[in-house]
């Protein structure tokens, strides 16, 4: 809370709104990070106090760090940790790569969007955690099934999107483009792909969200022997409330991570630079 | 041999309430570095006559020939200026935007760039060289377009009104900068608008167009000496005699 009232005392002691010191936006940005983690905590630690519920199910924030810090030297929690961003990022990256490339087909060529577009529109709805006992039949236990689910489930949004996307090129940029010489490549390279990233980061992001989603809880379901999802559950049986809340913990700051360190740098980079999105 | 010839061109067109006439029958030719007005009321068909000669529209009979030759779809022998602010891809710079057409035709960057500032240098914008085309003002973006479809170099300049959305006072510096970088790169300009004035300020043969179907229907030489003033009698003459041709339909914009 001090750091907050530091960045209202400065900006209202009559420094100009626009001129703002780099130290000032670094705090601004801090605060705004980890303010829902404050609050949380503090709902969380309020709730515990009171004894609402047995201190077994509902432990105190002193005893939720213990637990992290415990599972953290040990090694354990980051062994859970790294195996479910692997396969995050190789099912996200098959996600993003083929959602891509059909999202784009389907926009630029009336045959691919006719071929495409009804499965995708039958697909999408269906939650994707409906998907996995087929993919684990079919596929077996373990890695190979979660990382396929994650990266069919993911697909969805990021296909919708790019399809979108390149829909909403705008004409004019086309036509300015022909007229200059750009022939079918170029144009796709150098008009197609940057008129519809707008929409293609959207797509990501929300693919990402999706793989998440479903990364975690098939976790639970694949027998895999590591990841969060498997972590959280296991824990259940022994009444771990301290160990799954730790396991949360962990999603919630490597989910604002990717957001934080990787989308809104690359928007910052890219769109907004270029004033096709306000950030 | 004629820079660029427009012969007994048409354009047909079906839209629910049957088949509409957009083009009737035009026919003009012109000099090398002429610039020719195309003049008339919304609808007239005079941006459609446009895209055909541009190739975006392909018409239903008739020819376009530039040097001699027919034309058939777009070409870099063209370059087209449109009235959108939105034709500038935002993803590029000022300067890449100028580039874009030189990069297509597979000139170096160190050539095309030097082509491109020499470009924004001539409409006054070689400050701007590194914005954004969001960070310009419309008037600035024109200018950008203007210097992208003359960066090229294309026999022909083709212009779609493209000052009809900035605001009067902007329009008069633009029509002041466009004649005088017409003046310094002579190219042959066909030039839309359905602004009276502005075809009198800048052309030198304006072409009249009436609607239903759209086809020329006058052709006036304008031999006013330049730089031309806006507020002398002849030009104020020339202005009534036009208006005169256009039967009253077209709104007579201020000087």
């Amino acid at each position: 809370m001090t750091t907050q009232d530091v960045v209202t005392s400065s900006s209202a002691a009559g420094l100009p709104a626009r001129h703002t010191p780099a130290g000032d936006v670094w705090w601004r940005a801090l605060t705004r990070n980890l303010y829902p983690f404050v609050v949380v905590a503090a709902l969380w630690e309020l709730v515990a106090r009171l004894g609402l519920f047995p201190a077994r199910l509902f432990p105190s924030l002193e005893v939720v760090f213990a637990a992290f810090w415990r599972l953290t030297v040990s090694g354990i929690l980051p062994h859970h940790a790294a195996e479910t961003v692997f396969r995050l990022l190789a099912g996200f990256g098959i996600a993003a790569v083929v959602g891509v490339l059909i999202g784009i087909a389907m926009g630029r060529s009336r045959r691919a969007e006719d071929i495409f577009l009804p499965l995708v529109s039958i697909g999408a709805p269906i939650p994707g955690l409906a998907y996995a006992p087929l993919f684990l039949l079919w596929f077996g236990l373990g890695n190979f099934s979660a990382i396929l689910l994650v990266g069919f489930v993911s697909a969805f949004p990021i296909i919708f999107n790019a399809w979108t996307g390149v829909k909403a090129v705008k004409e004019i940029w086309v036509r300015s483009a022909q007229a200059m010489g750009a022939d079918q490549r170029k144009l796709f390279r150098y008009v197609i792909l940057p008129g519809a990233l707008p929409y293609i980061l959207t797509g990501l992001r929300l693919g990402l969200a999706q793989a998440w989603r479903v990364l975690v809880a098939v976790e639970m379901l694949a027998a895999v022997p590591w990841g969060l999802g498997w972590m959280i559950f296991g824990a259940r049986e022994f009444l771990n409330t301290d160990v799954m809340l730790s396991g949360i913990a962990v999603i919630a700051v490597i989910g604002l991570a990717l957001e934080k360190l990787v989308f809104q740098r690359i928007e910052t980079y890219t769109v907004v630079r270029w004033g096709m999105v306000t950030a | 041999m004629l820079p660029i010839e427009v012969r007994d061109v048409s354009l047909e067109y079906d839209t629910p309430a049957g088949r509409v006439q957009g083009v009737k029958g035009a026919s003009f030719g012109m000099q090398a570095s002429e610039f020719l007005c195309i003049v008339g009321p919304s609808g007239c068909g005079k941006s459609t006559l446009l895209n055909i000669i541009a190739g975006f529209l392909t018409p239903t009979s008739g020819e376009i020939r530039i040097g001699g030759k027919a034309v058939n779809g777009h070409g870099m022998d063209r370059g087209v200026v449109f009235q959108d602010f939105a034709q500038l891809f935002p993803w590029r710079t000022a300067l890449g935007n100028v580039t874009f057409g030189l990069e297509m035709k597979g000139v170096p960057k160190a050539e095309r760039e030097e082509i491109a500032r020499k470009q924004l240098a001539l409409v006054k914008l070689e400050k701007f060289m590194d914005a954004y085309p969001h960070h310009l003002s419309g008037g600035m973006q024109q200018r950008v377009a203007i210097a992208r479809a003359l960066a090229y170099d294309p026999a022909v300049l083709l212009m779609d009104e493209p000052f009809a959305a900035l605001d009067a006072m902007t329009r008069d510096d633009m029509q002041r900068l466009l004649a005088d970088v017409w003046h310094k790169t002579r190219k042959t300009v066909i030039y839309v608008t359905h602004n009276v004035a502005e075809a009198v300020y800048l052309a030198d043969r304006v072409i009249v167009m009436t609607p239903h179907p759209g086809q020329v229907k006058a052709e006036i030489p304008i031999d006013l000496p330049r730089p031309r003033d806006p507020l002398s009698v002849e030009f104020l003459d020339t202005q009534k005699r036009l208006l005169s041709h256009l039967g009253g339909t077209a709104i007579p914009a201020a000087a």
